[in-house]
């Protein structure tokens, strides 16, 4: 029996073609495996085979999505593949999201089953979750050797035409889709069992878990946008010259809050990002380019804003928790309104 | 962070890249910016001419923060 085909995308980073600085490169496609690839390998065996690697950068990616999918799909069907892996991407967002795009791609393009990884946080889950199996991994690469594994049985066992359990059972996060299926034990009896666990404090699965909708309704505009103060936060990782607070270069502990009063523009001498999530060159050249300090600067002295914020807040957005980001937004928001600012401009890399 | 100011009632635009992410993590007012690592330059346009590309974006950024939005909207052109 010959052997099934696989293709295998990947980013520049585990393609081995380099870091950020060359996460600007388009796609391009090698036979056979590369990087992680090696390690599917093994755990394909003798049944299955990665035929080629498709690699892209991820800003590349992020930044011509719907070219890039093309051009992606494109490589991919030429190798015509019975399943289709990609990542895994633990929690890096441009990676996630590019696996997950790729997954729908080839999920309604050419009609072939995607297995993908990632973090259950990384932002590629709620988009894309819909088109491939997306085994939960941990946060960064050091998950890799559970994931591999993971993902490999899960694709041996779709390749094979099994039929899948739960996902729970196999360890794939949820596609949001609903199987009928006769159970032993009638509904009522089901819930009260649930029940009686529940009040003893013993394990229990829901078998429809509420869908979360955190959605926060918009605030009403700004009436004089040039009596408003205004204030920069940033998750690029915008810090004076020297990182003062240390503040990490990826899953930051913290945030920064810094003084530019009478600052008119940031330089290479003042400032600098810390973020270790995108290619550090330009925003070391000129910091204004991720938190235009200048322009504003400019606009408060011509009266098109009332003023700019004596403080800005900056935190590095690279595999930050959800649940950190969510705790440095609510105390810098307490704190904005506090003194008096009217609204705010938040930018991201 | 977006959606936790916005919780907090003060009016916020988020200026990003990656719009997709920004729709899906929650930001009502979204502008869409140049690239991943410089958002709001671009190194291969003259000092002079970055600038005011910038004070375009910011510009649209205010407007977005003037106008009265109901749920998810993105500031194209």
């Amino acid at each position: 029996m010959s052997k099934f085909r696989v293709v295998h995308y990947i980013n520049q980073y585990f393609g081995q073609i380099g870091g950020e600085e060359k996460a600007h490169v388009p796609p391009s496609c090698k036979e056979g495996p590369v990087g992680p690839g090696m390690a599917f390998k093994a755990v394909l065996g003798e049944e299955a085979e990665i035929v080629a690697t498709v690699i892209c950068g991820d800003s590349w990616f992020a930044e011509n999505m719907e070219e890039a999918k093309a051009t992606v799909v494109k490589m991919i069907a030429q190798h015509k593949p019975d399943l289709v892996i990609t990542g895994p991407a633990f929690n890096a967002g441009r990676y996630g999201t590019a696996c997950g795009a790729v997954a729908e791609a080839v999920y309604k393009e050419l009609n072939v089953p995607v297995i993908s990884g990632m973090y259950p946080e990384n932002p590629g889950v709620d988009m894309y979750r819909r088109y491939a199996l997306i085994v939960e991994t941990g946060d960064n690469a050091a998950a890799m050797r559970k994931a591999v594994p993971a993902m490999g049985k899960l694709a041996l066992k779709v390749l094979r035409g099994e039929s899948l359990g739960t996902p729970q059972e196999e360890g794939y996060i949820s596609r949001g889709i609903r199987k009928n299926y006769f159970a032993e034990e009638r509904g009522s009896k089901r819930a009260v069992d649930m029940l009686v666990a529940k009040l003893k404090g013993e394990e229990f699965h829901t078998e429809y878990p509420m869908p979360q909708f955190d959605r926060v309704e918009p605030n009403p505009a700004v009436a004089d946008i040039t009596k408003a103060r205004i204030a920069l936060v940033t998750s690029g990782g915008i810090v004076p010259k020297g990182n003062p607070d240390h503040i990490e270069s990826s899953s930051a502990s913290k945030y920064g809050k810094y003084d530019i009063e009478g600052i008119d523009d940031l330089t290479a001498e003042t400032h600098q990002t810390a973020h270790g999530g995108y290619d550090p060159v330009y925003a070391n050249q000129d910091a204004d380019r991720v938190l235009p300090v200048d322009v504003l600067r400019e606009m408060e002295k011509e009266g098109k804003i009332g003023s700019l914020h004596r403080y800005y807040y900056a935190t590095v957005g690279n595999g930050t928790a959800v649940a950190s980001a969510k705790r440095y937004a609510e105390e810098i928001a307490a704190e904005l309104k506090q003194d008096g600012v009217d609204a705010v401009i938040l930018t991201s890399t | 962070m977006v959606k936790e100011i916005e919780r907090a009632g003060l009016p916020v635009v988020h200026m990003c890249t990656i719009v997709p992410i920004s729709l899906t993590v929650g930001a009502n007012r979204i502008v869409p910016t140049v690239a991943i690592p410089h958002p709001l330059g671009n190194p291969e346009l003259s000092p002079e001419d970055e600038k005011a590309l910038r004070r375009r974006l910011v510009s649209k950024a205010l407007h977005a923060l003037s106008t009265e939005v109901d749920g998810q909207t993105v500031f194209e052109d």
